[in-house]
């Protein structure tokens, strides 16, 4: 059982102060092993705080992140899954999902994060997983409405990943949990 | 006489100590065998040494220990009259034929335990008797020493209400009297003590009057457990008459020290109702004495006994505890001219801290003793004392804390007048610490009265200040910006007016905030912004033109600061904030301002964005955003996508071009029910951007000898399969086959150099052909002329 944190779009502090308190005291040290983020952090102070909470961080650039030397991209492989990182920005139709198939087909990853958009969705298609985890401060997006503050974290275990979703709704952390198996047939050959 | 060291005194103390058990062993011989004369005679010789001048009051008390348990054999001697055969009235006057005064007076006191017991006399007279003689002493420590033994010896006979030998009318009054007189007369023999040279003979004194202090002390223990000394008594009589000596006394250790003895050891209900009283001893005071420190501890105690009960809290307002503490410390501070500042500033925060525990609901009492701070600081325009600082800190602390909601804090008038005497450095850490408060408790700052009084305390972080030199640390200059940045969100209000109206302020503050702050505070203030025109976008219709608050207005506001910022110079900030007005504005059916917004994106495009990489992210929110405009008329469209387009394509690196251009062709196809789709133009774009990647191939033979990455080709395939499944008629499956031949050809013609990432995003986008082909109905069908 591997718990890998997925989070971003927080705009500290162009959009919001803060992560809402409820969240603070659920992501403790120590129960994390990897952390993806979408990015637009956008100051250090945020990389700071995400690294006490794992030191296993990965970053992808957003167009607001103070440190603009992040990565465009990034792949990773944990257990059987390889995942892919990006914001989403450079994807155009911004959210449109055969657009970022199309990405999730050149990076050849199992599951694609991104975000950008700022609402959380989970998508399913023959290539594999596309997972937006939102906005952890619930930050205001030109594209989405009524933005409620959320993350992701997934469970891998062996051919099997649970993706729980937390959603701040009217002050109450909602959790919704996903299923994916991945078939054996679709592991990549050249690792 | 000097004493020559601490050797010489342990050696003296053995002496002493030698020669009390020596008579002392004579004693009890005598006293076995009920020999009275040779009993007084050994007494006597024994007590005599402690007629040493020789020891310090710390080993003195050694010695005065020992002869004080031989005594207590004496006295039970003298008790049985049936051993000795002597009446008490006749051993009373037998005593005093004592050879030296001191075994005189001590044989005297035991002597008179005996006496009052015996109750052949009133106790008032015996006590007045012995305390009257007591004066034969006039050395310091031996006085001392003796009269304490009387207060001992005495303690359980003085007359009290139950006790047994109340008598005559008063007896009270009389136990009070004769506390009262050892009292005063031990003090005066303390005081005697000080030294008057300077230097160390001075310290060294100070020190072994400190020792003494105890024994003076407790005839204010004693007076505080006669049960008879009831309010009206401790008021009348004793609490002035302890004043009177502390006062007249002129000594800066004993006065110290005895008002702190008697604010610990009277109860707080006392110092309560005789407030007028006991501070009015204050300002009589030595200058020397640290009257802050008992001040404090006099104020500590009070806020305690307020905390005990809503009926004491009631009486505290009645006899106007605050308005006495308040008059009493200008007062002191009058008086004592030669005061620091430092001084002064500690009692007014003891004072607030008072204050703020016993009347929370009384701001008016909190700001008057900001202002009294105001006025003591009026000549002294910038604290440079660090001490000063720290206490003028801790008086500004002390009200956020109190009120976790700053809010309240803010409501004090002389607040931000205090914060005007601090140095600039100071003044910055200051305004850290409200923000710091704001943030922990979450507090939302909610009107523009409210939001003005803020900014008036933090604008030392708003803006350089005058005289303000010193560099500051870069890091250190982040952080603060950024909590201003942060704070900006917990300014906010439901109502859209006066949410506004802050934005307004927040800009007057945060305008002259000069080139370094703007690109912190600008983002924060231009979201605050548009979130507030999204609120009013839901009201559009039942608002009336009257209403201040519009989006239009908004807009234009919005122009103007972003147009600040990107004068710092900052053109890629500026242009993503201009993009996000541009899609607030789309939204808002603005045609006109979303327009205007484009053209500043666009000039700040052309003018300021020089790195290509940073030219490849303007680009990509360019199109991203304006792919989502439904606002613009056929005109208005055409002129911005074919500046996009014109852009992309002049784009520096080959590859970067090619995926610009293929990612315009989005801007002519928009799903969305009656968005364009305008199927030419967007195999034009594609078919370019084949263009611009054969001639990158080209180029990477010449300069490299070798192929460029096959995956561009790559890329426009999968843009040609999205259009082509999007219903795209301009785009054929022949069109497809063509390109996926031309990849392997490509691919096949480098196999020297294979490409990886190439190979597999070619197999997943075929394998991807593969599974729409297997999908059957309408997709499958479009797909079968595909062959792999």
């Amino acid at each position: 059982m591997v718990l890998v944190l997925a989070l971003g779009d927080l705009h500290i502090p162009h959009r919001a102060a803060d992560l809402p308190p409820k969240f603070k005291s659920m992501l403790v040290p120590g129960k994390i092993q990897h952390i993806i983020c979408t990015g637009n952090l956008c100051i250090k102070e945020v990389q700071d705080y995400l690294k006490t909470l794992c030191p296993d961080l990965h970053i992808t650039r957003g167009e607001y992140d103070e440190e603009t030397r992040y990565p465009e991209t990034k792949t990773l492989t944990i257990g059987q899954f390889k995942l892919g990182l990006c914001h989403g920005h450079q994807v155009i139709p911004w959210g449109d999902l055969d657009s970022l198939a199309m990405l999730q087909r050149q990076l050849d990853v199992d599951i694609l994060v991104t975000g950008h958009t700022h609402q959380f969705t989970a998508y399913k298609h023959e290539g594999g997983v596309v997972i937006n985890p939102g906005s952890a401060t619930g930050a205001y997006s030109s594209m989405t409405y009524d933005v409620n503050p959320s993350f992701v974290l997934m469970d891998i275990d062996g051919l099997r990943v649970v993706v729980y979703v937390y959603e701040l709704i009217d002050g109450e952390v909602k959790v919704d949990k996903i299923d994916f198996k991945k078939t054996a047939a679709t592991t990549h050959s050249a690792h | 006489m000097m004493l020559n060291g601490a050797e010489d005194e342990e050696k003296w103390l053995a002496e002493g100590i030698a020669g009390i058990q020596h008579n002392a062993f004579y004693m009890h011989r005598a006293l076995d065998s009920n020999n009275l004369r040779e009993a007084l005679k050994y007494s006597a010789q024994m007590l005599s040494e402690l007629r040493t001048s020789k020891l310090s009051p710390h080993k003195y008390y050694e010695l005065y220990m020992r002869a004080f348990d031989e005594l207590r054999m004496l006295e039970m001697f003298f008790k049985d009259e049936g051993k000795h055969g002597v009446s008490v009235v006749d051993l009373y006057e037998l005593v005093q034929h004592a050879g030296n005064i001191l075994p005189r007076l001590y044989l005297l006191c035991t002597v008179g335990s005996v006496y009052i017991k015996s109750k052949e006399a009133p106790a008032k007279e015996l006590l007045k008797d012995l305390v009257e003689m007591c004066r034969g002493v006039q050395h310091p420590i031996r006085g001392l020493f003796l009269r304490s033994y009387l207060a001992q010896i005495s303690r359980d006979k003085l007359t009290d209400i139950g006790s047994d030998y109340e008598g005559d009318v008063d007896t009270v009054m009389d136990a009070v009297e004769f506390v009262l007189q050892n009292f005063s007369e031990m003090n005066k023999l303390w005081v005697r003590m000080q030294n008057q040279e300077p230097g160390r003979a001075r310290e060294k004194r100070k020190k072994e009057r400190s020792e003494l202090q105890d024994l003076v002390g407790k005839n204010l223990h004693v007076l505080s457990q006669i049960e008879g000394v009831d309010l009206d008594m401790y008021k009348e009589t004793v609490l002035p008459r302890v004043l009177e000596q502390v006062v007249n006394c002129k000594d800066d250790l004993a006065q110290y020290y005895l008002m702190d003895c008697i604010i610990q050891v009277f109860p707080d209900e006392y110092h309560l109702q005789t407030l007028e009283t006991l501070l009015g001893a204050c300002p009589q005071l030595q200058p020397t004495v640290d009257i802050k420190t008992v001040l404090s501890r006099l104020m500590d105690r009070l806020s305690k006994y307020a905390a005990s009960s809503t009926d004491v809290l009631h009486e505290f307002l009645q006899v106007e505890a605050f308005t006495k503490l308040s008059n009493t410390i200008d007062k002191v501070i009058e008086v004592q001219v030669d005061m620091p500042a430092v001084g002064a500033i500690t009692l007014y925060v003891s004072l607030l801290t008072f204050t703020l525990r016993v009347h929370p609901d009384r701001l008016d009492y909190a700001d008057q003793v900001l202002g009294a701070c105001v006025k003591k600081l009026s000549n002294i325009p910038k604290l440079e004392d660090s001490l000063a600082t720290k206490q003028v800190v801790a008086l500004l602390r002390a009200p956020l804390e109190k009120y976790n909601d700053i809010v309240t804090a803010l409501t004090l008038s002389n607040y931000p007048r205090v914060m005007d005497h601090l140095d600039n450095g100071t003044n910055k850490v200051m305004a850290m610490v409200i923000i710091e408060s704001i943030m922990k408790n979450n507090t939302y700052i909610s009107t523009a009265d409210k939001v003005e009084v803020l900014f008036e305390l933090i604008k030392g972080l708003i803006k350089d200040l005058d005289g303000d030199v010193d560099e500051l640390d870069e890091e250190d200059f982040k952080d603060e910006q950024n909590s201003v940045a942060k704070l900006i969100h917990m300014l906010y209000n439901d109502e859209p007016e006066e949410m506004w109206k802050i934005i307004c302020i927040v800009w007057k503050h945060t305008m002259v905030g000069g080139p370094k702050r703007l690109p912190f505070t600008v983002p924060s203030l231009v979201f605050s912004a548009l979130r507030l025109v999204r609120r009013l976008q839901g009201q559009e219709g039942d608002l009336v033109e009257v209403v201040p608050a519009t989006p239009k207005k908004i807009f234009q506001l919005l122009s103007q600061i972003i147009e600040a910022l990107s004068a710092v110079p900052s053109p890629e900030l500026a242009l993503r904030l201009y993009l996000q007005c541009a899609e607030a504005a789309n939204d808002c059916d603005l045609e006109h301002f979303a327009y205007e917004f484009f053209t500043q994106t666009f000039v700040l495009y052309e003018e300021e964005i020089a790195n290509s990489k940073a030219q490849l992210t303007a680009i990509h929110l360019i199109i991203g955003a304006l792919q989502r405009m439904t606002v613009f008329g056929v005109e208005n469209r055409d002129t911005l996508t074919h500046k996009a387009t014109g852009y992309s394509a002049r784009l520096l690196k080959k590859p970067d071009q090619c995926r610009a251009v293929y990612t315009c062709s989005h801007l002519f196809w928009v799903d969305d029910e009656g968005g364009i789709r305008d199927g030419e133009r967007v195999l034009l774009c594609l078919k370019r951007a084949l263009r611009i990647a054969s001639s990158a191939q080209q180029m990477a033979n010449v300069a490299r000898g070798s192929s460029g990455p096959v995956t561009l080709f790559v890329e426009i395939l999968n843009k040609y399969l999205y259009f082509f499944e999007k219903g795209n008629q301009q785009i054929t499956a022949a069109a497809i086959q063509d390109l996926i031949e031309l990849i392997n050809t490509e691919m096949q013609g480098d196999s020297a150099n294979p490409d990886r990432d190439s190979d597999v995003f070619l197999a997943s986008t075929l394998r991807y052909i593969q599974f729409q082909k297997q999908k059957g109905g309408i997709m499958g069908k479009k797909f079968e002329s595909i062959e792999l």
